[in-house]
């Protein structure tokens, strides 16, 4: 029964649609309870819209999708997986209470500990100056959390936005759309990057406007593609012949259809930033001293490999570490969507 | 298939121009102003100058003319080969690339073949080896070498491969030994994403009829992977490769910050760190130009390689 029950949600078969529209069978989306008198766009939007949300967010369903054959449930039983979204839950908690992993402030100095290497009182060691190197890592986190996050959301922003257009339009602003992001793309994103904190400046805003430039041509052909073939099924055109506004059809039917692939690369995206924010602030384009993010901290650790190699190391560890995850994440997302 | 080479040139030449636009734009558009950032970077202040100085600063870079003005301007000298002087160095962008670049190319000649040999090997072992614990180990390995950022595996190997061994130099340009550890890093993550799309593509191709049939013959697994799988999965990693190899100025970038090599990475952030908008509008025109170099050559090899691709192209 689950086998039955996930296709139907996760592939949104639009034979199963047209199924339902005639006359539900009995296996398909019980417990909806779409009366035989419903109108005929709920009755198709009903299997469509919750089997899209379930996929990504991944909770809130009922229990029984916890069931070995559910996506969700899929990826609860990787190993991997979990180890990875735990890492990366960790990295985004330390990064936003710092205070609830170490005692030690950022920049709180203390010169008779200077360059002691990992222990247990400091579990990255300490830097030149005595700081604690595990402490300044995690508060580095906060900023590139917040470059990372505020680069991803402008890149799905503007590339949602142009993906959507650009699909659903067809014509001539299709052409010109991905003819610009044709270009965009012919441009290496962290050249791209590179120029726009030229124009801009050094600092965190900078790097996330640049790194959300150097992202979103990506993203728009990964979405206008999704809503091509969105656009070209059967439940969308019964959608329409049932009367729905093309606004309609795009929220309720193209959108939440297009975002598994959507949703992948986003993820995908998320390491990506990561490591283009911290290659930045790594050549020397972030926050002024003495905050820092992890590429300034390796940037800096650089001058005393020799005596000191894990002030450059451990947190440059860490930025892979980072990286890995959100790409496993990514990974396992996918494979459970195919 | 003259006019397939024809169009093909022509769309390159058109994907140039506009990026050279869309960087112009970036640079000029945007609310900075090239004379205030040069003097602040180079430690002046901007309300020291009278406003006749300024103006005149102005108008010898021609700063001064309206905007599209500059961008004709800009764009017909640069199809001269002229790209202007750079703001912070007193010397023209032209000489200051010739005198950088082929230490960036010597750099990427020793570190693709590296690429090839990494990506191939690590696909074909992939493939190959029948313990399955080791089988995906090796399957794995590729996804740790994307994510691994390049300045920390550089700063490792340094570390390693310097200061504890001894063996290459940590730094600098001289010889071949200086080489080696920044090709190494270099080539890693196309390494990696080399044999990420090989295990994939070679894993698709065993599955394949022709596989079975060539078993069949009696055919060893050796030699059906060699004549059979490897050209038939070798297509969308030439594709791969020509990205790749477009991408040999970002590349750059950090890896000869790590290493500090003379190249034209190094002149890319300093032109960054000094706001140098006419050395980073030229360096920009040069990585999007080995861009679609790149793919152009990818494109004819196709057409070479493929029959089918040439067939399409010659009626289509």
């Amino acid at each position: 029964m689950p086998d039955n029950l996930v296709s139907a949600d996760v592939a949104a078969d639009p034979d199963l649609v047209l199924d339902v529209l005639a006359a539900p069978p009995a296996g398909a989306a019980p417990g909806r309870g779409a009366p035989a008198s419903a109108a005929a766009v709920t009755t198709v939007t009903t299997p469509v819209a919750p089997a899209s949300a379930s996929t990504i967010s991944g909770g809130g369903g009922p229990r029984r999708r916890l069931a070995a054959g559910t996506p969700l449930g899929r990826l609860v039983r990787r190993p991997g997986f979990v180890l990875a979204a735990v890492f990366v839950a960790f990295v985004i908690v330390s990064g936003l209470v710092p205070s609830l992993f170490t005692s030690y402030g950022p920049s709180a100095t203390s010169p008779a500990d200077k360059l002691r290497g990992p222990s247990t009182t400091h579990l990255f060691g300490t830097d030149e100056l005595g700081r604690d190197l595990f402490s300044r890592v995690l508060h580095g986190s906060t900023l590139t959390i917040k470059a990372t996050g505020g680069a991803v959301l402008i890149a799905i922003v503007a590339g949602l936005a142009i993906g959507v257009i650009s699909g659903f339009c067809g014509g001539w602003v299709d052409g010109l759309l991905m003819r610009v992001v044709d270009v965009l793309l012919a441009i290496p994103i962290l050249l791209m990057a590179l120029t726009i904190v030229t124009a801009l400046g050094f600092g965190l805003v900078p790097m996330a406007v640049a790194v959300a430039t150097g992202i979103a041509p990506g993203f728009a052909r990964t979405t206008r593609a999704e809503v091509l073939r969105v656009r070209s099924q059967a439940y969308v055109e019964a959608a329409r012949t049932g009367g729905a506004s093309w606004g309609r059809v795009l929220l309720r039917h193209v959108l939440p259809n297009s975002w598994g692939p959507v949703g992948v690369l986003a993820v995908l995206d998320f390491g990506t930033a990561v490591l283009l924010i911290s290659s930045l602030s790594f050549l020397g384009f972030g926050t002024p001293p003495p905050a820092a993010e992890w590429g300034t901290l390796i940037a800096g650790g650089r001058n005393y490999l020799i005596t000191s190699p894990w002030l450059a190391l451990l947190p440059g560890l860490f930025v892979g570490l980072v990286v890995f995850s959100l790409n496993h994440v990514a990974r396992s997302l996918e494979e459970v969507q195919r | 298939m003259a006019r397939y080479l024809a169009g093909r040139f022509a769309q390159a030449l058109l994907v140039l121009w506009a990026a050279y636009t869309v960087v112009f734009v970036i640079l000029h558009v945007l609310p900075s102003d090239p004379i205030t950032l040069q003097l602040s970077a180079g430690g002046a202040d901007i309300s020291q100058l009278t406003p006749a100085a300024l103006h005149d600063l102005k108008a010898r870079y021609g700063l001064n003319d309206p905007v599209g003005v500059q961008y004709v301007h800009a764009l017909w000298h640069a199809l001269h080969g002229d790209f202007g002087m750079s703001l912070t160095q007193n010397v023209s962008v032209g000489s200051l690339i010739a005198d950088k670049l082929p230490s960036t190319l010597e750099l990427t000649a020793v570190s693709l073949p590296l690429m090839l040999v990494g990506g191939f090997g690590l696909a074909h072992l992939a493939v190959f080896v029948r313990w399955r614990p080791a089988r995906t180990l090796l399957a794995r390995l590729p996804a740790v070498g994307v994510s691994l950022p390049q300045f920390f595996v550089g700063l490792l190997l340094i570390q390693l491969f310097s200061f504890s061994l001894s063996w290459f130099p940590a730094t600098g340009s001289s010889g071949w030994r200086s080489l080696v550890l920044p090709a190494v890093t270099m080539s890693l993550i196309g390494a990696s994403m080399l044999a990420q799309l090989l295990t994939r593509s070679f894993d698709d191709t065993w599955r394949e009829a022709y596989i079975v049939t060539a078993q069949a013959k009696g055919l060893s697994r050796g030699t059906v992977q060699r004549r059979h799988v490897l050209r038939n999965a070798c297509l969308p990693a030439l594709t791969l490769l020509g990205i790749l190899l477009g991408y040999t100025v970002t590349n750059s970038v950090v890896v000869e910050a790590v290493f500090s090599r003379n190249g034209i990475g190094q002149l890319t952030q300093q032109a960054v760190l000094g706001q140098d908008v006419p050395v980073v509008q030229a360096i920009v025109l040069i990585a999007a130009a080995g861009f679609v170099l790149a793919n152009l050559l990818v494109d004819l090899l196709y057409s070479l390689l493929d029959p089918r691709v040439a067939h399409a192209a010659g009626t289509g």
